[in-house]
């Protein structure tokens, strides 16, 4: 064998034990019965992947899509602007891409919890309000689908801004001039010639955004309180508290191919030539 | 002459250096104009403050008659070929031909399209991306794109400095001639002497951020009224205080009569060029010079006594 191969053997073995092979268990753990005192159980049966059409279970799934769906539009939204001002950043330029990466810094549970210290009755949003004699009673900032949705636009707007500035800085900048010069002024020149040359780099960014935000758990866990349930507290309730783990593989398998088709379509399309 | 570009006493400072050092210039409408310099003259700097990407330190920038210096690039009726093309990759031929139209919310795009196309020989290549297209063609779009706007002056940055030399020969006559069909005013910068000297109608020679001299490609290149000008024109043979150009320096294997200009030297070399032959020699008051002689006639060895001869109405002479 030539030695190059031997260069991706490490990554081989690791992604072998630990990503197949724990997919295979799961996939095999999904089509089996729960025992009497959890763990997996003969006979083979598809019951699980039916369970799902339980509207309980499809709601939950519905609504894991579009909180996904709404917190990697709103990354887009705000990191669109934030990409384009770190690329024309003349001076400063590596800080602002260091300020972008500063929460990497601390675990991820930890900001979370700064969160629900901001946000609950008595955290520093509610008493500075009560304070200043703008509310009387706490705003309900905590424990709903609002925080929820924060929690994960915080979290993960650094994936969606950093993958559209590379897609950016690489661009020619007399493009922007050229634009400029052809009449165009500068919001036309965006929309026409910035954003639709960023697409490969705005895709990447929300896959990036969209799928740790569908299979999400701390976050909704955190700052949701419970009430909002999406699929990725479903998975670790079965896996946990319910203790049904053939239920929890056949909701993550799911997931996972409702993943996969939804990146294959997107690449699919990506891939078209651009130039 | 009615100048459709006017520059007045423009200066432009960067942080730590001047690239252009309070300039005047004035652009007759029609014509084909040409800025030469070496690179790091203030040749593009200057392009670039006509087009609004820069601002001026000080100074006035005319168009029409009118002072723009307050007007956006989207504003200013002038158009650019940058030197990279800046073809936007996401659009076909079309649609970046259609671009500037679009924007200016012009009525018949499709005509005009079809007008400039035919114009630049670029009929049947619309429906491809830049990258489908070969260097020329690119640049072909880059024209037609800013033709199409029809702009009151066209400024083009080294548009044929990424064309290989044949290419580039034949577009300069390409240029030229789309130039005399549409009558818009061309403001060309090049540091290539050969580009500016057949196809201007009038050059202007800068160095170091200012303008040595401004004329006709033959006041300049005959009558430089500076050896910066002379040295960056064309090859000069110094003799002296005397600066004769190769071409107009003859060579013999004995001296002319008395009246005539000449000096004796011995040949130190030859270069064939194809179409002449160089020779090379070392006057006896130790200049080196070289003379272009017809192919037929460069019967010269090294160590040959020569006299080298010119006419008097041929020396270059600064005041």
């Amino acid at each position: 064998m030539k030695l190059r191969r031997w260069f991706l053997f490490p990554a081989w073995l690791w992604m072998a034990l630990l990503f197949f092979a724990p997919f295979v268990i799961v996939l095999a753990y999904s089509f089996l019965t729960r025992g009497p005192y959890g763990g997996v159980w003969g006979p083979w049966t598809l019951e699980n992947y039916q369970r799902l059409f339980d509207p309980l279970y499809l709601t939950i799934l519905m609504r894991s899509f579009a909180m996904a769906a709404a917190a990697t539009a709103l990354c887009l939204l705000f990191a669109f602007p934030a990409a384009l001002f770190i690329v024309r950043a003349t001076r400063h330029r590596n800080l602002y891409l260091q300020l972008v990466m500063l929460p990497f810094w601390t675990s991820f549970l930890v900001r979370t919890y700064a969160w629900m210290f901001l946000l609950r009755d008595t955290g520093l949003i509610n008493t500075a309000l009560e304070a200043a004699g703008i509310i009387h009673d706490p705003l309900p900032l905590l424990y709903n689908n609002g925080a929820v949705l924060l929690g994960l636009v915080y979290g993960y707007l650094p994936f969606m801004v950093l993958p559209i500035y590379a897609t950016l800085e690489r661009l020619d900048p007399s493009l922007m001039e050229a634009a400029a010069d052809l009449g165009a002024r500068p919001m036309a020149a965006i929309l026409r010639v910035i954003v639709p040359l960023a697409k490969p780099g705005i895709l990447a960014g929300s896959v990036l955004v969209f799928i740790p935000c569908l299979g999400a758990y701390l976050t909704p866990d955190l700052l949701g309180g419970g009430r909002t349930v999406l699929v990725g507290n479903l998975v670790q309730n079965q896996f946990t508290g319910a203790r049904d783990w053939p239920f929890g593989s056949a909701v993550s398998i799911t997931l996972m191919a409702l993943v996969t088709v939804l990146l294959w379509v997107l690449l699919r399309r990506e891939s078209e030539p651009l130039v | 002459m009615d100048p459709i570009l006017e520059l007045r006493s423009v200066l432009k400072e960067f942080p730590g250096h001047r690239a252009v050092s309070g300039i005047s210039l004035s652009v007759p409408r029609g014509s084909f104009f040409s800025l030469l310099g070496p690179s790091g003259c203030g040749k593009t700097t200057t392009l670039r403050l006509i087009a609004g990407f820069e601002q001026p330190t000080s100074g006035d920038i005319l168009l029409n008659g009118e002072a723009v210096n307050d007007r956006k690039p989207y504003e200013r009726n002038v158009s650019t070929v940058f030197q990279s093309y800046a073809l936007f990759p996401h659009l076909t031929a079309r649609g970046n031909i259609e671009f500037g139209l679009r924007q200016h919310r012009v009525a018949d795009i499709d005509k005009r399209v079809k007008d400039v196309l035919a114009l630049v020989s670029l009929t049947g290549k619309e429906t491809r991306r830049p990258a489908q297209l070969s260097g020329g063609e690119r640049q072909r779009v880059a024209l037609a794109r800013s033709l199409v706007l029809q702009p009151d002056v066209l400024l083009l940055d080294e548009p044929l400095a990424a064309l290989d030399p044949k290419l580039r020969k034949q577009m300069r006559l390409e240029l030229k001639a789309v130039q005399r069909r549409v009558g818009i005013t061309f403001l060309l910068v090049t540091h290539d002497q050969e580009e500016a000297l057949s196809m201007s109608d009038q050059l202007a020679v800068m160095n170091e951020g200012r303008i040595e001299q401004v004329g006709s490609p033959q006041d300049v290149y005959l009558r430089p009224r500076t050896p910066f000008v002379a040295g960056f024109l064309g090859a000069v043979n110094w003799i002296g205080p005397i600066g004769v150009r190769p071409e107009a320096t003859r060579i013999a294997h004995r001296g002319g009569p008395g009246s005539q200009r000449q000096a004796p030297g011995l040949v130190t070399g030859s270069v064939f060029l194809g179409d002449c032959v160089e020779v090379l020699v070392r006057l006896d008051s130790g200049e080196d010079v070289v003379a272009q002689v017809p192919r037929s006639a460069a019967n010269f060895k090294p160590d040959d006594a020569v006299h080298i001869c010119w006419d008097a109405a041929e020396e270059l002479s600064f005041s």
